[in-house]
């Protein structure tokens, strides 16, 4: 729970690096320092304003306005239960009820062997496959409660294998820097930032 | 609209053969299993505009190409991109082109389809509008929880990049530019491309008051800026092919090119489906078999919400307009980011519209106070209603709160408020409170809704569970 690892601040000023001002890579930054922890300790947001070159207050200012940013520990599994429109019409409050019936736990909170936290979500853009679920923003749709009972059960059993990576983990490949980066974008605004 | 021309029996679609159709442009590899990869790609003609536009054609005339498709954007407003592509300012660089991945308008699923399944079609449409407008760099903001799309693009940059179809010299031209792969963490306003822009930034996502901030002229780092939606670029490589004549040949000539339309709600087969512009209705949609094969259990349409969560509902005597831009803007109500949602007589008016207000609440970013406290309220109100709670002037205080937001309460709708999100909360009062009125009169007098609709078990109103707020 701490600074970013040797590997992610190599990972880090690549991603800087890409950008014509470091700031704009803070929330990517943010995500790595998610990765990293499961959730965003202080300590990785203050090594991620050192990074960018900004206050740790910035970072945190800007951390605490998005959603997806975890201040302290959150399940191993995210389930998140669409609640949006379609969702709404299609069945989402009944599963999420028999979800907070399955894990003893209401939206919003983590199991206490914390593995899971459930949380009501806004839309995440499946409406046409209502209700839809994700677990750590991996997708299942046209959700049935007996579909339900089954997906607890296995992420318990831990019988998905890789699937569901753990919470903070998104894409599991990153764009590179090749050798043929081109920097025009960098390099021209730096030209202007400089007069 | 029920006068006397409407015609006593409705068209019928439900056999198939009765819609009309067009070529898909860019849904072609939606079922292609391999459609997401630089190899399944190539093979199906991928990257060939690239070359063409790079090596055959001007800037210019990749530009004139993208006017005379007049295709209007799929982000939401529905403005033509060649004409938005042609706000910058002549001489000012470095300029850059944003990507709007940000996809959150409940109702609306394309986008991500799009980044997932044919992720190189919108790199290749980047790529060559970047080209056209001179961009220096082209950032693709991707909505943060959409982990999968994320990495189907990280690796079709990287197989770009290596096959010399991004970075510098592309194809051996004297062109170069990079595509940058960045995404959010969960906020809707970001959707908002002066709210994306501050967020590509490193800020908290809040809109930026226009006047002066027009992207075109004052955008990223208050650089010239074009935001266009994945949709958008991902038809530009078809039209560099085709031309953009042949773009313009298809659907109506007010709302040219074929379209994606996600169908969701309480139709037999929901569905996303890139259709005629212009031509098609919203009764073929939802009958043909083609489509989404009629309404569940044989059940009426009650209300549909044509564009987006942000759009006025509609109703059975909408069914047969064709989903033309100005049609639907004369009619009320607007085709937004192409997310159409069904509710059949059994909907809850008074609840799904609650839920659509509890939607921009949550959302709203908080920098304007009629949307902040107004959206709050609105919620709050629409709440005690369902828990059975609410008072013979709760209606009359949801169109008051609303008209402080949105004066007149018209469409299209006026602001008090910084950007257009606030005003989003009044579409679904104003649509279900005018139409429906009885469903929250009857709520205020009997504690519960009308005989033969369906109420959700809805949290922090039903069974005291937690409340959103
Ligand atoms: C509250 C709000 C949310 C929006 N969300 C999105 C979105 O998620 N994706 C999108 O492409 N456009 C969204 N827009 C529209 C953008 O501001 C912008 O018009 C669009 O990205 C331009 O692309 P286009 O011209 O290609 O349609 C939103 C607008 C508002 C006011
Ligand atoms: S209208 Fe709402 S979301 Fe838009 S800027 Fe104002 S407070 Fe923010
Ligand atoms: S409303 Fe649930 S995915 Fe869109």
């Amino acid at each position: 729970m701490a600074r970013l690892t040797d590997a992610n601040v190599v990972v880090a000023k690549e991603i800087i690096a890409r950008f014509p001002r470091p700031k704009s890579a803070l929330i990517p930054l943010l995500h790595l320092a998610q990765e990293q922890d499961g959730f965003l300790a202080n300590d990785a947001m203050a090594h991620v304003a050192e990074l960018v070159g900004v206050t740790a207050a910035e970072v945190y200012g800007t951390a605490t306005f998005y959603e997806m940013f975890k201040f302290e520990r959150v399940g191993r599994y995210c389930l998140n239960v669409c609640t949006g429109i379609s969702c709404h019409l299609m069945g989402a409050w009944e599963l999420l009820e028999h979800a907070e019936e399955l894990l003893g736990v209401k939206a919003g909170s983590t199991t206490e062997d914390l593995l899971f936290t459930i949380e009501g979500v806004e839309c995440i853009a499946a409406c046409t496959e209502a209700p839809a679920v994700s677990v750590n923003h991996r997708y299942r749709y046209r959700v049935t409660p007996e579909d339900m009972d089954r997906l607890i059960d296995d992420l318990r059993h831990d019988r998905l294998g890789g699937e569901f990576p753990a919470h903070g983990v998104l894409a599991r490949v990153r764009q590179r820097t090749p050798d043929n980066w081109a920097g025009t974008g960098a390099a021209a605004q730096q030209a202007v930032d400089a007069r | 609209m029920s006068d006397a021309t409407v015609p006593p029996t409705p068209p019928d679609y439900t056999q198939p053969g009765r819609v009309p159709t067009g070529p898909k442009l860019i849904t072609t590899r939606f079922d292609q299993p391999d459609g997401y990869t630089y190899d399944g790609y190539v093979r199906t003609g991928g990257y060939t505009a690239l070359r063409k536009a790079l090596t055959e054609m001007t800037p210019e005339q990749v530009h004139q190409e993208v006017k005379t498709s007049e295709m209007q954007g799929r982000g939401g407003a529905g403005f033509p991109a060649g004409t938005k592509w042609g706000f910058l300012p002549p001489d000012v660089f470095p300029r850059y082109l944003v990507i709007n991945g940000d996809e959150s308008e409940p109702g609306t699923y394309k986008d991500r389809k799009l980044m997932e399944l044919d992720p190189h079609q919108l790199i290749e449409g980047v790529v060559i509008a970047a080209y056209a407008v001179r961009a220096a760099q082209a950032f693709l903001y991707v909505r943060g929880e959409m982990a999968l799309a994320q990495e189907r693009l990280a690796q079709a940059l990287n197989d770009a990049y290596a096959h010399n179809l991004i970075g510098r010299n592309i194809l051996g031209t004297d062109f170069s530019v990079d595509v940058v792969l960045t995404w959010g963490a969960g906020a809707y306003i970001v959707g908002e491309e002066t709210a994306l822009i501050e967020s590509l930034e490193g800020e908290r996502g809040m809109p930026r008051l226009k006047p002066p901030y027009f992207p075109a002229s004052k955008g990223l780092y208050l650089q010239p800026t074009i935001v266009n939606n994945v949709e958008t670029l991902s038809n530009v490589p078809w039209i560099v092919n085709q031309s953009g004549q042949a773009f313009h040949d298809l659907g109506a000539p007010t709302s040219t090119g074929m379209r994606i339309f996600a169908v969701s709600g309480h139709v037999n087969h929901p569905g996303v489906f890139e259709v005629p512009n212009g031509i098609t209705t919203f009764r073929m949609l939802f009958d043909a078999p083609e489509y989404c094969g009629g309404v569940r259990d044989g059940r009426s349409v009650k209300a549909f919400i044509p564009g987006g969560a942000s759009a006025m509902w509609f109703f059975d005597e909408h069914l047969d307009l064709p989903l033309d831009k100005p049609t639907i803007d004369k009619a009320g109500s607007m085709l937004g980011s192409g997310a159409i949602v069904v509710m059949d007589d059994t909907t809850d008016m008074v609840a799904a519209c609650w839920n659509v207000v509890n939607f921009f609440s949550r959302e709203s970013c908080g920098k304007c106070t009629p949307c902040r406290e107004g959206t709050t309220w609105l919620q709050r109100i629409l709440k005690r209603i369902l828990a059975g709670d609410g008072r013979p002037e709760d209606i009359d205080l949801l169109m008051d709160v609303s008209e402080s937001i949105s004066p007149g309460i018209a469409w299209p709708p006026r602001q008090t408020t910084i950007c257009p999100l606030g005003p989003s909360a009044v579409s679904p009062i104003a649509s279900a409170v005018r139409r429906f009125r009885h469903e929250f009169e009857h709520y205020i007098q009997h504690g519960r809704a009308v005989d033969g609709v369906v109420t959700p078990p809805i949290h922090g109103v039903h069974g005291g569970a937690r409340i959103h707020v």
